[in-house]
């Protein structure tokens, strides 16, 4: 039987960044470590989420869907299982950022400070916004708000890191 | 084999995805008291079903057992229908039996306070066809002492005369028939004058002056002069009286003192002669004899003296 296969990848004028091997296990187990050491020292460390920021970076940069939301899923359950949380609750939120944010990258410009910024802000957001509703509904467990000046701060914070991070992981791209 | 396109890939992959974890958050998570997350959502899912299945048995079960309930509560109806009009029809007996033996104690007690009075105690068994004549058939006849113009009473007053004899029935004519005739005075001024029936519930008392003093419910006794009645039996009771401009005398109507229209049990006088109330020790303790009772037990223990007159 005939088969017929429409591709629908990134805009032609949309460039893929790809990157050395190891630097994306790398980069987020070195994302997972920090996340886990700095809340130790730095109180205010609670509001990184530094596997987040690296999930969107290379779901940003890698334009994919299916690589993206498989990054995700894997950043999420390597959370969820140095954290206490249950297998799956960071995996499904970090999954849907990495689908979406290879979407969205596959469209939109993403390599613009603002642009990363209001993004970042953005799926911070989205992302515990996902976090809360699974914990809601499907572990019928209370949490925190959807939207809380601290999650807003939270933000707003990661977006800033993200402007300064994500410049940083640009020097790991092959050049093209 | 049909290729998925890129887009339609990822979404599944993501579906598949999001559900895998979902499900292994559902295999990791332990609600109350310790039950995994998996088991909740399966019964979750599964109890509404559940319901619905043990709702819609139950229904079947209640409404087929409510069927058969029905229809065996329609025969337990039917059957308790049976047996209340079985009831009902016992109670009528039972308070036939209890009014009977009422009217045969009063029977035997006006029979004892006259034991000296020869009577015989009968059951009315019939009526005449007759719609024109106030006539009842009695169970005793010529074989049991009954001859014509005996007077018939109750233990409340004058019922009329036997008419006719047969052997073993006698026809009783009421006073309230048209062509019956008492021997009658009032009470008070011991004024005679028949009382004759006049076809209607009320009878007439004829013949006594318009001088007279009446009263009503003044009393109206048997005068003993029409040789059928004793004296000082009671007819009835002067209900109204009126004077009549061309005649000399007063109009008088008279309620019959026995319940002519519910006539049961009768007495039939053997005797004219006038009946003295007896006191007899005996009496309280004198048994009850039914009318119905073989007539060769009753006929002797009603029957003291045998007829005077020679009908």
């Amino acid at each position: 039987m005939e088969s017929t296969e429409v591709y629908i990848g990134p805009e032609p004028h949309i460039e893929v960044h790809k990157y050395y091997a190891g630097v994306v296990p790398v980069v987020v187990l070195f994302a997972l470590v920090l996340q886990a050491f700095f809340p130790v020292y730095i109180r205010s460390a609670n509001y990184l989420e530094l596997p987040l920021l690296v999930t969107l970076y290379f779901a940003l940069s890698k334009r994919n869907p299916s690589s993206g939301l498989v990054l995700g899923m894997v950043v999420g359950l390597l959370q969820d299982s140095l954290s206490r949380t249950p297998l799956g609750l960071y995996g499904i939120a970090k999954t849907l950022v990495g689908y979406l944010g290879s979407s969205l990258g596959a469209r939109i410009d993403v390599e613009h400070p603002i642009a990363r910024f209001l993004l970042t802000a953005g799926f911070y957001l989205f992302h515990h916004a996902v976090f809360t509703l699974t914990t809601r509904a499907l572990l019928a467990q209370r949490s925190e708000s959807y939207l809380t000046v601290p999650i807003l701060i939270a933000s707003l914070v990661n977006a800033v890191i993200a402007i300064i991070l994500f410049p940083l992981l640009d020097r790991f791209r092959k050049p093209s | 084999m049909i290729a998925i396109p890129s887009r339609h890939k990822s979404l599944t992959l993501l579906a598949t995805v999001v559900v895998a974890q979902v499900l292994l958050l559902a295999v990791q998570i332990k609600r109350e008291r310790q039950v995994r997350l998996i088991r909740v959502w399966a019964v979750e899912l599964i109890s509404p079903l559940q319901r619905i299945g043990s709702w819609t048995i139950n229904g079947a079960e209640h409404g087929w057992g409510g069927y058969i309930g029905l229809r065996s509560a329609q025969k337990e109806n039917d059957a308790m229908r049976s047996e209340l009009d079985r009831l009902k029809v016992r109670n009528a007996e039972l308070e036939g039996r209890a009014l009977e033996a009422d009217r045969l104690a009063a029977l035997l007690n006006f029979r004892t306070a006259h034991a000296d009075t020869p009577m015989i105690a009968a059951r009315v068994i019939g009526a005449s066809p007759d719609s024109g004549s106030l006539v009842v058939n009695i169970d005793r006849g010529s074989r049991d002492g009954i001859r014509r113009d005996m007077g018939v009473i109750t233990p409340d007053g004058v019922v009329g005369k036997i008419f006719a004899v047969y052997p073993d029935v006698s026809q009783v004519l009421l006073m309230g028939d048209k062509d019956s005739g008492v021997g009658a005075l009032l009470a008070e001024t011991r004024t005679q004058g028949p009382v004759k029936g006049t076809g209607e519930p009320l009878l007439s008392l004829e013949y006594i002056s318009s001088d007279e003093k009446i009263t009503v419910g003044e009393t109206v006794l048997t005068s003993g002069q029409d040789r059928i009645f004793p004296k000082d039996l009671p007819v009835g009771k002067v209900v109204d009286f009126a004077s009549d401009p061309k005649s000399p005398f007063m109009k008088i109507r008279v309620k019959p003192a026995a319940h002519l229209d519910r006539l049961e049990e009768v007495l039939v006088l053997q005797t004219r002669q006038e009946l003295t109330p007896k006191k007899s020790p005996d009496a309280e303790t004198a048994p009850v004899t039914s009318p119905a009772a073989p007539k060769a037990a009753v006929a002797p223990a009603l029957t003291a003296k045998k007829p005077t007159d020679g009908h």
